[in-house]
């Protein structure tokens, strides 16, 4: 009996002495700043770890194809023939357009939103309003173009002369329009906000009006960031699927006007990614690629550029 | 010129600022009174009762409306450490290149086409294990939502004085200890915004979830098994030919933009709280 008690005594004792050791190694301090660097470690490999993920799934495409077979302009999956140009070109067009329609809507929603002396309600208003539509889903604008918009187009093209078919081109960018807008307003208004107030009152006391004041401080201030807002917007625009995909037709050829039906990269993705197997998903894993590579590179500039105005 | 003429250039230069500015906000009302009218009508007890039903079948959305929670539930308590443990450090190690790395990194993730996440999480989870699973889809959308949070994190961070942590650790505290006893307790409002924000973010998110999710017209509550949400829901049933299956993507749509809105209000709603 006396040794069992013992014995009990010195084992929970080891136990107790081992829990203070394991508390020794690991203490707190360690475990959090493990998990700070993990965590930094996690992020910092997602960028790197997409672009080889995608460069090793599309290798099968290259080795067989090769990058040039992306340059023709047929897309058929049945004959493995994977031409991509069309692609490309109208995912630039579409967003290039989209983000030229936008400039004169953000900079007045801007401007609008930094004048010190404006209706305070209103342009609360305004704020309210660009952030909600911000908030709204893609999927949902892309549901409302098309059964509101879309019909819209379909009488604008009976009385064209075009085929009336409703979605295409000029459906898609008319929705990525309103789209990227709250987006290139927002960054505006920012850097809008920071030109420094005693330049704004020195052409006020000079006796400029508030036209003049804009045009010839703000503005030109500003505009480096303003630039940088409209690329920024403009990769933003590149990778929007939901909305595009719904709305321009899926059609796998070059548009022939602006109201044809056509396909951007990531609407041509959306749409035959889960059929797609074999040499087909690879030739869409390197338009993702390619998407990817764009994009990235669009923001750095972008993100340069803004870095550049703030200092 | 004139000062008439300077004038008269002014008014009409603010007169055409206000119109295209109205102009710019007009499609959110129209979008807004549009769903109300459409989605109203399909608004019923069946909606949020029943699943999915082939055509003919009087069906609902109730496995959209579970599936989006569960999803976006889990992609939030994946996302929340990561991204507060890389808010810390880049603000605990600011002046290192590393963090400053780490900054354009988190830039970077927000321009990722949400269609590539999808790609690339079909790569990692979906194509290895053979079949399409919620938790796929949580990934998709963590990794959407990281650069938010991560950003709403360091800036709230940014924003503690300095003299409360120069105390605690004057008075002797850990390294630990300051950042669960001092700099977090303070931070989490500033946290919660980023966290609701970006969970409005991704609940209405339709493109990483196309090849991770897939969407599933069963009621399913294991995630290792496809899942339906409600954008997954309202894209198919939106290009189905079917005037029942839109009512119920429209009501759907009222349903998933009132939640977005709520969580927007929420978090705008934290932030005046907290600032004053």
């Amino acid at each position: 009996m006396e040794n069992l008690k013992a014995l009990i005594q010195r084992q929970s004792g080891n136990i107790i002495y081992r829990f203070a050791s394991i508390k020794k190694l690991l203490n707190f301090d360690k475990i959090l700043k493990i998990s700070l660097f993990i965590s930094a470690a996690l992020v910092l490999g997602i960028v790197l770890g997409f672009v080889v993920t995608l460069c090793v799934a599309s290798f099968d495409f290259l080795k067989s194809l090769g990058f040039s077979s992306l340059l023709k302009d047929t897309w058929n999956p049945l004959t493995d023939e994977f031409g991509a140009s069309p692609f490309i070109f109208t995912t630039i067009l579409v967003s290039s357009l989209s983000l030229l329609l936008s400039i004169p809507f953000s900079l007045s929603i801007a401007i609008s939103l930094s004048d010190k002396k404006g209706n305070k309600l209103l342009q609360s208003f305004l704020n309210t309003s660009l952030d909600l539509m911000a908030a709204v889903p893609s999927v949902i604008y892309g549901f409302w173009a098309l059964f509101t918009l879309s019909p819209l187009v379909r009488l604008l093209q009976t009385k064209l002369g075009f085929a009336p078919m409703g979605v295409g081109l000029f459906t898609a960018v008319i929705v990525l329009t309103i789209m990227i807008i709250p987006f290139s307003a927002g960054i505006s208004r920012e850097v809008i906000k920071l030109v420094p107030q005693e330049l704004e009152e020195a052409g006020y006391s000079l006796g400029a009006t508030r036209y003049e004041v804009i045009r010839s401080i703000i503005l030109p201030q500003a505009k480096s960031g303003i630039i940088a807002g409209f690329i920024l917007s403009m990769g933003r625009s590149l990778g929007e699927t939901m909305a595009v995909t719904m709305v321009i037709g899926n059609f796998n050829a070059f548009p022939k006007n602006i109201f044809s039906p056509a396909n951007t990269i990531s609407s041509l993705i959306a749409n035959q990614f889960n059929e797609a197997s074999g040499l087909h998903q690879s030739a869409l894993i390197f338009l993702g690629l390619i998407l990817l590579v764009i994009t990235l590179l669009v923001n750095l500039a972008g993100a340069f550029i803004l870095k550049g105005s703030r200092r | 010129m004139s000062i008439k003429t300077r004038k008269k250039k002014d008014k009409i230069f603010t007169l055409l600022v206000m119109f295209l500015s109205i102009l710019t906000i007009l499609p959110l009302f129209l979008i807004l009174l549009y769903l109300i009218k459409a989605g109203f009508s399909a608004l019923n007890l069946d909606l949020i009762t029943k699943v999915s039903r082939p055509i003919g079948e009087r069906g609902g959305a109730l496995n959209s409306i579970i599936g989006t929670l569960i999803i976006s539930l889990l992609a939030t308590l994946i996302a929340t450490p990561i991204s507060v443990f890389t808010g810390l450090f880049i603000f605990e190690y600011r002046k290192k290149v590393v963090s400053k790395i780490l900054n354009i990194t988190v830039r970077l993730i927000s321009g990722i086409p949400s269609i590539i996440i999808g790609i690339v999480v079909y790569l990692w989870m979906v194509k290895p294990l053979g079949k399409y699973s919620a938790l796929s889809g949580s990934v998709a959308l963590a990794i959407m939502m990281i650069p938010n949070t991560v950003t709403s994190t360091v800036e709230t961070l940014e924003m503690i004085p300095i003299g409360l942590r120069e105390a605690s650790l004057a008075l002797g505290a850990s390294f630990a200890k300051n950042i669960t006893k001092v700099i977090l307790p303070l931070s989490i409002p500033g946290i919660l915004t980023g966290v609701l924000i970006g969970l409005g973010r991704i609940a209405g998110e339709t493109a990483p979830l196309l090849f991770t999710a897939f969407g599933n017209p069963f009621l399913n509550l294991n995630i290792m098994k496809p899942m339906d949400t409600l954008p997954l829901l309202i894209y198919n049933y939106a290009l189905s030919p079917f005037e029942e299956w839109h009512k119920i993507a429209w009501g759907a749509s009222l349903i998933l933009i009132f939640i977005v809105l709520i969580l927007n209000v929420l978090a705008k709603w934290i932030v005046s709280k907290w600032n004053r």
